[in-house]
């Protein structure tokens, strides 16, 4: 009988062993090749040695920090007022589906609206502020990367919210906590596992952006993201690209690991 | 419950704005005369027209939503059985590098999935093309099924699955009568994800698609070197609608029927939360 | 469970309907034809027109695949899991691929029209005897600059794009060799140096031309040129073509140090399905009327001879799009640098973006 159940797990392993291990292998076979297809160890040398590597991956870092900050600055109040809103299931769909539109289709559309003649430079003319330069600067790449960013940050956290006992909330309450109070020491701690996963499901992608840094920073912002494009599609110089790979692969565990679920031991209260 | 007060609502308003604003711009844009997301010159049907004329483009709308959606479907079958496999693994040690392993993907980039699937297309001699595509997506969509579901079942009760196998219930009816219906909102979330990561998805089909097939994203991306014509403004303002529709409709025949549930009975399946009040 | 069940079966059925609505609509184009031909080709690259006047005149039904770089195109002929019957590389990619055997070497008893050809643009190095490959399009790199917007400046050379007074106003073309060959040459050395020592000087002309640079971009600078965006671009010389039509006060000029000339030619790559499709097609290109009508629309410059007459005479006479003689001897064709340069290329167009 059990068999029966581990069976049904099998497509699920399959997957793991084809689409997960197997590539992951010809990564790390890929990076331990130098450009002429024999075995070295020059593209890990490279990478840990050459200036531009490790500032790009500082400036990466320094991105999606910033990125992360500004999308939970947001979103952090828009869900905890969300779940507090008269149907709020319904505000939530309709929050998630901006990402139906195709991301390319919003990048464009952001170039439009922040363009010399766009919108927000006209209404900066109108209120006497003049023109901005604001499509290709980072204060640009930086907007519309937390626009992208922002509904994988508020799900999250509405979750973690929204599953919170209301009891636990009256409970507070009754016993003469203010809103505040409430917020302080109930809300926020409780919805702190929200605020990991958002995280995690930020940052990590924020490292490796590549089509924003070319369309909306003009590439005058260079990730680890457009690196690795630039490695696969025009150097192709496999063996350095799945390298950054790997590189970025190992900050992802950190990344876990650093938000990941504490033992229950090393909490207080 | 509490209420939210002017402040808050003003701020939640504010960032509906924010985040619909360049989607506006889209669908006002898609009706210019003009010809360019830039200046709008006066109203017109125009771009609807050639948007009904232009068979590829419809072709490749179409094309795009299948391989969504069977994608999607896909990812959450294999995703929700992966996700039990995980939750039923003895040691503590397995679960944390099942996880790990699913949560490869979900954190590497775009362009290294679609570089290591391509090479591992190569490898077996797989042809490139719808099927190339849909196999790649199932792939990259799984590990977030199984992220939305796996936390449905910790919350789920443990009473319930001892006394059903107590009872003499098989593996598969425990699977069937208690634990699907428990983790269902979690499925359902799944196949959602799925579905908006392989709609949202470029670099990866970018990647493996050949011998003529395209999905929106790459379409749109080829097209983009004359700049963005607005027929694809047209075609995105009509998608968007009917996923307004969707949204809409569905929810509004989901609180009717939880309206008629509160009046007949609690769900049995739900142990939980018919004895939390 | 039956919930699951329901939707399981719905999106299977809506999944169906899709398919069957997309099949009724590719029956009723009457696109779902037997013969077919894989074209793959740059994207914006051929009139809409002539592709579909190809379908009218042999029957052939196109597929038509778009790539963005010689080097995406590269990596899908390679995989091998394709079945592209003629595609559109440039010369140092020529050069590569049939080094790396992946091109069918032509029968030229199959191929009409050759002599309408510029003997110029023939028997070139990449390719001696054209064994491989059929002139397409051919082009320059160069400056596009709207008057209006510098009225007094006179840019005709890399060495005026360093002027302080452009700083934060050119468009860059986003290539590692354009950027690169503009330091080199900029410092009278060849685009295609192997000189560690000429592309370190190279490198430190670039970081001047840095704090001019307001991004590096592709295809979306005929867009921000037109909307005058910005004032200045380094583009290829159709790309400016169609600047013009839509923008007057833009020019294009190309620089006095010298600059890239390319080519562009058809080559039936190894996984052809379809020869006879492809023989068809390159028989359809040369003709000198079909030429001209691709010319007129692609904004690039035709090494169709022929085609001239039929081309307006102010696009003929124009020298930056139809160079002289002497002019055509100050630019350089780029040569394939072999991966190890390749590399020292890019890492260098890497540094330099990172500047700032």
């Amino acid at each position: 009988m059990l068999k029966q159940r581990k069976a049904l797990s099998v497509p699920y392993y399959l997957w793991i062993a084809l689409f997960v291990i197997a590539p992951v292998f010809l990564l790390l076979y890929q990076s331990f090749q130098n450009i002429d297809g024999s075995f070295s160890l020059a593209n890990i040398q490279t990478y840990f040695t050459s200036t531009v590597y490790l500032t790009m991956t500082l400036q990466s870092f320094l991105y999606a920090f910033v990125i992360t900050v500004v999308a939970l600055l947001i979103s952090y109040p828009a869900a905890y007022f969300l779940t507090r809103a008269k149907n709020k299931q319904l505000w939530l769909l309709v929050l998630i589906l901006p990402t139906w539109i195709n991301i390319l289709l919003k990048t464009y559309a952001f170039i439009g609206i922040l363009s010399q003649t766009g919108a927000v430079n006209q209404f900066f003319e109108f209120i006497g502020l003049g023109t901005q330069p604001l499509l290709f600067t980072r204060l640009g790449f930086i907007i519309v990367a937390t626009y992208i960013e922002i509904p994988f940050m508020l799900l999250p956290i509405f979750n973690a919210i929204d599953e919170i006992d209301d009891s636990m909330v009256f409970a507070s309450r009754d016993l003469g906590a203010n809103e505040w109070d409430t917020f302080r020491s109930v809300i926020f701690p409780m919805s702190m596992s929200g605020v990991r996963s958002g995280v995690q499901a930020v940052f990590i992608p924020s490292l490796s952006l590549f089509m924003l840094t070319r369309l909306i920073a003009g590439n005058r912002v260079v990730t680890l993201g457009t690196a690795i494009e630039q490695h696969f599609l025009v150097t192709q110089n496999w063996g350095m690209g799945s390298t950054m790979g790997i590189v970025l692969i190992i900050i992802m565990f950190v990344v876990m690991f650093l938000t990941g679920k504490r033992r229950k031991g090393g909490q207080r209260g | 419950m509490i209420k939210n007060n002017k402040a808050s609502t003003m701020y939640l308003l504010i960032v509906f704005i924010l985040l619909y604003a360049p989607i506006a711009y889209l669908i006002y844009y898609s009706f210019n005369a003009g010809g360019t997301m830039n200046q709008f010159t006066g109203f017109t049907w125009e771009h609807y027209q050639s948007l009904a004329s232009d068979t590829r483009l419809i072709t490749i709308a179409l094309d795009t939503l299948r391989v969504a959606l069977l994608s999607a479907l896909a990812a959450t079958i294999i995703g929700t059985l992966g996700a039990i496999g995980i939750y039923y693994a003895k040691l503590r040690r397995t679960q944390t590098i099942l996880l790990s392993l699913n949560n490869i993907l979900l954190a590497s980039p775009d362009v290294i999935i679609g570089a290591s699937f391509l090479l591992l297309f190569t490898l077996v001699g797989f042809r490139l093309g719808f099927y190339s595509v849909l196999l790649s997506h199932i792939a990259f969509s799984i590990p977030i099924v199984v992220l939305m579901v796996l936390p449905r079942l910790e919350e789920m009760n443990t009473n319930m699955l001892t006394a059903a196998r107590d009872l003499g219930a098989s593996q598969l009816q425990v699977l069937k009568e208690i634990i699907l219906p428990s983790i269902t909102p979690g499925i359902l979330a799944g196949f959602f994800m799925a579905f908006t990561y392989s709609i949202d998805d470029f670099a990866v089909t970018f990647f493996v698609t050949g011998n003529g097939f395209a999905t929106l994203s790459v379409e749109i991306y080829s097209r983009a070197r004359q700049g963005v014509s607005l027929e694809i403004n047209a075609l995105s303002t009509l998608l968007f609608l009917v996923a307004m529709g969707i949204v809409v409709g569905y929810y509004f025949i989901q609180k009717q029927q939880r309206q008629r549930k509160k009046t007949a009975q609690i769900d049995p399946t739900n142990h939980e939360k018919a004895v939390t009040p | 469970m039956k919930k699951l069940t329901f939707i399981s079966l719905l999106v299977i059925a809506f999944t169906g309907i899709i398919y069957f609505a997309s099949q009724m609509i590719e029956r009723a184009q009457g696109t779902s034809g037997s013969d077919v031909f894989h074209l793959y080709n740059w994207g914006d690259y051929i009139d809409p027109d002539l592709l579909t006047q190809f379908e009218e005149e042999t029957g052939y039904r196109v597929v038509y695949e778009t790539f963005d770089s010689n080097e995406a195109m590269y990596t899908k002929v390679d995989q091998g899991g394709t079945s592209y019957d003629l595609t559109i590389p440039s010369e140092y990619m020529i050069e590569r691929m049939i080094d790396e055997d992946l091109l069918v070497p032509l029968d030229h008893s199959r191929i009409e029209g050759l002599n309408h050809i510029n003997d110029d643009f023939l028997d070139l190095s990449f390719d001696p005897g054209n064994q491989y490959s059929i002139p397409y399009f051919w082009g320059t790199l160069g400056i596009a600059y709207n008057e209006d917007l510098i009225s007094n400046l006179e840019l005709s050379s890399w060495e005026s794009l360093f002027d302080p007074a452009l700083e934060n106003s050119i468009l860059m073309i986003d290539g590692a060799r354009e950027v690169i060959g503009i330091g080199l040459q900029s410092n009278g050395y060849s685009l295609n140096s192997k000189n560690e020592k000429e592309l370190e000087e190279a490198a430190n002309t670039l970081v001047d031309l840095a704090p001019n640079i307001k991004a590096l971009v592709a295809d979306e600078i005929k867009m921000y040129m037109i909307q005058e965006e910005a004032a200045v671009a380094v583009t290829y010389s159709g790309e400016a073509a169609d600047m013009m039509w839509e923008n007057e006060s833009i020019v294009y000029v190309l620089p006095a140090e010298g600059s890239n000339l390319w080519f562009d030619n058809m080559v039936i790559p190894r996984t052809v399905q379809n020869e006879d499709a492809a023989y068809a097609f390159i028989n359809f290109m040369l003709d000198p009327e079909v030429a001209a009508q691709n010319a007129d629309y692609v904004g690039y410059s035709t090494p169709n001879e022929s085609a001239m007459s039929y081309l307006p005479e102010e696009t003929i006479e124009d020298e930056q799009f139809y160079p002289s003689q002497e002019m055509i001897n100050q630019l350089e064709v780029y040569e394939d640098l072999g991966p190890e340069y390749t590399g020292i290329y890019n890492e260098m167009f890497l540094e330099f973006k990172m500047i700032k």
